[in-house]
């Protein structure tokens, strides 16, 4: 059996390179609207600077951070020993749960379904391998502990958000002079959020470009960097033009002025935290089948990643992105919500800071997710003029639906690529 | 092709529609000065011009109340309650339906206000409408008080503005008191309806500041659910 992956080597790895580029192209289209769609909305960055910080922060997000999760998606689903006699059904069903989560999308995205990309992939590999396999071939506990964090993250999320807009009101808006504070403090959650993002690319991401670095030095590396982000904000807050009638309407004008500084850097971390995490959807089931094929069938869990898979994914990301993503963005720039910078980086900031975090530990989580439990955690701090729980219920829905969407369509491609293979 | 985007869960703001709504009934309850000084110059044709003015105000006050009011579903989470917010949308447009009312009436009846109260009557109709643009101010707070997450500085701001309201209502309760006064010491030399009329459109006026005050005090039960 081995033989049909000998002699349809290249053939396979075409195939599974051409569809997890697909794959990495529709996350790109689809989930550029969640990862940046705040910050455009908030106006606080015109639709160029978004695609344009979205595709230089995508790309490094995907390709110094992105390796952590690609190694669950790879692996941490399913035990590969069951594979061991038959490695030519992990190729099939990798690249099955592609097709099926880039279908899944593309349907998705054509309906109108916020649908999670990483909800998606996940389904259709527990679907392959349950239903191809048998189901004691999922490795259930890792799942279950997917699931969970599905639930987890939302909720640590918005919590996080909740904490970081209550101390906004206390540090900056609840106060005689809203904005000399803001101008004081803002810098500090812009080292805030260089210094999260910063820790974990340092500890997590930077080992396959070959950087190792002791705990100590990356603590000071992650500081020296945020308090550069830091400094680097300061001189920008100066340079803001205010409006000089100092009543206390145009103050709160001007404190959001601060703000969306603020959000320029929140935005570039949104958008690294996605690429870090999603880009691992796409590329996983990729590297799955490269290093099956390259080892002659044998299935070894240590198998390091080959190097062009990184840079392939974050390519597709941000071709994705680059293509599709003005359009997306055109479509937010005209139904503008009334969502004001500090609010919005209070969500980014909370989502982003979860999102990189879980993509340290490994875990594949929902990036739209996290940041809708973001929004709703600045909704509980009052910060929200009106959230459309209508709209929030739906998108839950659509995550539900998601996962046996995906399972059944990989099933379906499994047997059809099965067939043509033997 | 519809974009599948977090965006959709921020619904529209009904506070700024709420600002509208009572700059438009403030537009439309100011307009009874120049419409009485107007009846009691005798220029009725330019009285029943401003009486259009008021009327026309009080339909867009309407038709904005009716958006507000759609724009509102139930699956909405807001940071104060929403039937607070409907039930003071429904006391900041009586104020326009009472001023289309008091201005009715007077075109329909011809009543001219008689010249010995003209002056305390006009500075009273005033009183009435400062409580009015008080209350304006205080619902026009409500974006910063969204800004501050309905907390702190901002609340006590506008506890203040309202309480300033009350003692305006208290002002023009014993405003009232005198001008009916000076009615009744000259009434035996007038049309007895138009009295009657005279004191309903006494009674009517002072209602602004009334309707004023409870426009303030819903806003103030909308901030003490905290």
């Amino acid at each position: 059996m081995v033989d049909v992956l000998v002699t349809n080597g290249p053939w396979l790895i075409g195939i599974a390179a051409l569809f997890g580029f697909l794959m990495a192209w529709g996350i790109g289209a689809n989930d550029v609207a969640n990862a940046m769609g705040t910050s455009v909305g908030s106006n606080a960055i015109t639709i160029k600077q978004a695609i344009i910080i979205a595709m230089i922060f995508e790309f490094a997000g995907a390709y110094l951070a992105g390796g952590e999760v690609t190694s669950t998606i790879r692996k941490g689903i399913i035990d590969s020993t069951f594979f061991i006699e038959q490695p030519e059904l992990l190729v099939y069903g990798m690249i099955a749960s592609l097709l099926a989560a880039g279908l899944w999308l593309i349907a998705a995205s054509a309906l109108g379904w916020p649908v999670s990309t990483t909800h998606s992939i996940v389904g259709a590999i527990v679907g392959f391998a349950a239903v191809g396999v048998g189901t004691e071939a999922v490795e259930w506990g890792k799942v279950g502990g997917i699931v969970g964090s599905w639930v987890v993250t939302p909720a640590i999320s918005g919590f996080i958000a909740f904490m970081i807009f209550q101390s906004v009101q206390k540090l900056i808006f609840n106060t005689d002079n809203p904005l000399e504070n803001a101008k004081r403090y803002v810098p500090f959650y812009m080292a805030l959020a260089g210094f999260v993002m910063s820790l974990v690319t340092i500890t997590k991401g930077l080992k396959h470009v070959g950087l190792h670095f002791s705990s100590l030095e990356a603590y000071t590396l992650a500081f020296v960097i945020a308090a550069l982000v830091g400094v680097g904000g300061m001189i920008a807050i100066k340079r803001l033009k205010m409006d000089s009638k100092a009543d206390r309407q145009t103050q709160f004008g001007n404190v959001e002025k601060v703000f969306a500084i603020l959000m320029v850097v929140t935005a570039c971390c949104m958008a690294f935290a996605h690429g870090s995490n999603d880009v691992a959807n796409a590329i996983g089931p990729l590297a799955a089948v490269v290093s099956v094929v390259n080892s002659g069938g044998e299935i070894s869990s240590k198998a390091p990643l080959v190097w062009w898979i990184l840079p392939l994914g974050a390519v597709g990301i941000v071709l994705g992105l680059a293509i599709f993503g003005k359009r997306v963005m055109q479509t937010i720039g005209k139904n503008i919500t009334h969502l004001t910078p500090s609010r919005g980086f209070a969500a980014e900031l909370a989502a982003a800071s979860t999102v990189v975090i879980a993509s340290g530990t490994g875990l594949p989580i929902s990036t739209t997710q996290t940041l809708v439990g973001a929004v709703l955690g600045v909704g509980m701090a009052r910060g929200i003029a009106a959230i459309n729980i209508g709209v929030v219920r739906n998108i839950v829905v659509s995550w539900v639906v998601t996962l046996p969407a995906g399972a059944a369509l990989s099933i379906m491609f499994f047997f059809m690529i099965k067939g043509i293979f033997n | 092709m519809p974009v599948n985007s977090i965006l959709g869960v921020f619904a529209k703001s009904p506070i700024k529609p709420l600002q509208e709504h009572i700059d438009k009934v403030y537009d439309c309850a100011s307009t009874l000065v120049p419409f009485f000084e107007a009846t009691a110059s005798g220029d009725w044709d330019k009285a029943v011009q401003l009486r259009k003015q008021i009327s026309f105000a009080e339909q867009e006050a309407d038709s904005l109340k009716r958006e507000i009011r759609l724009t509102l579903p139930g699956g909405l989470f807001m940071p104060v309650e929403r039937t607070d917010l409907l039930e003071l949308l429904t006391q900041q447009d009586k104020i326009a339906n009472k001023a289309k009312d008091i201005s009715g009436r007077i075109i329909g009846r011809q009543l001219v206000v008689p010249h010995a109260i003209q002056e305390p009557f006009i500075a009273y109709l005033q009183r009435c409408l400062d409580a009015v643009a008080l209350s304006k101010e205080a619902i026009n707070e409500l974006d910063d008080l969204l800004e501050t997450g309905f907390r702190g500085r901002e609340v006590d701001l506008v506890a203040k503005m309202i309480s300033e309201l009350d003692s305006i209502e208290d002002d023009t309760d014993d405003l009232q008191i005198k001008i009916r006064r000076q009615l009744f010491a000259i009434e035996s030399e007038l049309n007895p309806v138009d009295v009657m009329f005279l004191y309903k459109i006494i009674e009517w006026v002072g209602d602004l500041a009334d309707l004023a005050e409870r426009v303030g005090s819903r806003l103030e039960l909308m901030l003490a659910r905290v």
